[in-house]
């Protein structure tokens, strides 16, 4: 178990929890898939507030190493993969994650924090889902790679 | 109002999962790889924001009306569907491959890795064609 990180991470949840909860208090999911969702044809009509969490979201990420959060841990390659071959993996994985996401309403965040938050049965049959297959997905990466 | 709102939730948010270790590939693919060297962080990431969500929404939707105003907009669908485990397996699928899901994926973009660029134009692209080739049923 190297580089265990439980504050931090519990820290960062907590963050993550008050932020779905202030936008439901503006009545929103906090569900990313599905705030770009609505950028993109066909559109939603209100896309100004989309538009601007999603920035919220990249000088939230800017901020953190500012006020000196560490980001030397950020590791974008965890097979090692030949350059080649990590563009592959991103542009697949890039097209997987936009098409799952969008067929089955939601992410990480719509359908794991906020949708377990309502205790929803779909949220909680969709995290388990795409928990397990990318748990699979990692062992059958792992298993090819030899690592 | 509610774009003060949305931006405020936003920095709060790509903050949060730079903390959290959301953004580092490598960080997802060790707590997904239960049978190798697992680093079961992330799952305090989901154990700390359901634990807020799971208290705050019980009290925020038993109003009629969001704390600020307007109107909730909830998911309607509460059917167990094909298409919500289909969905979700092929997002489990490309998570396990880039180590990505949208938000951190989106949140990167402020560390200008043109790596990242590229898996946030070909998600917005999976987007695009998932709503052209199967498009809800609903809409």
């Amino acid at each position: 178990m190297d580089n265990f990180t439980p504050i931090l991470s519990l820290a960062g949840g907590l963050i993550l929890g008050i932020s779905a909860t202030i936008l439901l208090a503006g009545g929103r999911i906090a569900g990313i898939s599905g705030i770009i969702s609505g950028l993109i044809p066909p559109a939603a009509a209100d896309k100004k507030w989309r538009v601007l969490f999603l920035l919220g979201l990249i000088g939230g990420a800017a901020l953190f190493p500012t006020v000196g959060g560490d980001i030397s841990y950020i590791d974008i390659n965890p097979y090692g993969f030949s350059d080649d071959l990590h563009y592959v993996a991103l542009i697949v994985g890039g097209l997987l994650v936009g098409m799952g996401t969008s067929i089955g309403s939601g992410c990480t965040s719509g359908h794991g924090i906020c949708g377990l938050g309502r205790i929803s049965a779909r949220a909680l049959t969709a995290t388990l889902s795409f928990m397990a297959v990318a748990v699979v997905t990692v062992f059958v990466i792992r298993l090819v790679m030899g690592g | 109002m509610f774009n003060i709102i949305s931006t405020i939730a936003g920095i709060l948010f790509g903050f949060g999962l730079a903390l959290s270790g959301m953004v580092s590939p490598s960080k997802v693919v060790g707590f997904l790889d239960i049978t190798g060297n697992w680093d079961p962080s992330l799952a305090f990431v989901m154990g700390g924001g359901v634990a807020v969500t799971v208290i705050s929404f019980h009290f925020l939707l038993k109003r009629p009306h969001p704390l600020f105003g307007g109107r909730f907009h909830l998911p309607t669908a509460s059917e167990i569907d094909r298409r919500l485990v289909v969905g979700a397996g092929l997002f489990g699928l490309g998570w396990g491959i880039g180590g990505l899901c949208p938000g951190p994926a989106i949140s990167s973009l402020a560390y200008a890795s043109p790596k990242i660029a590229i898996f946030v134009i070909a998600m917005g692209f999976g987007i695009l064609i998932a709503k052209k080739l199967a498009p809800p049923p609903s809409t």
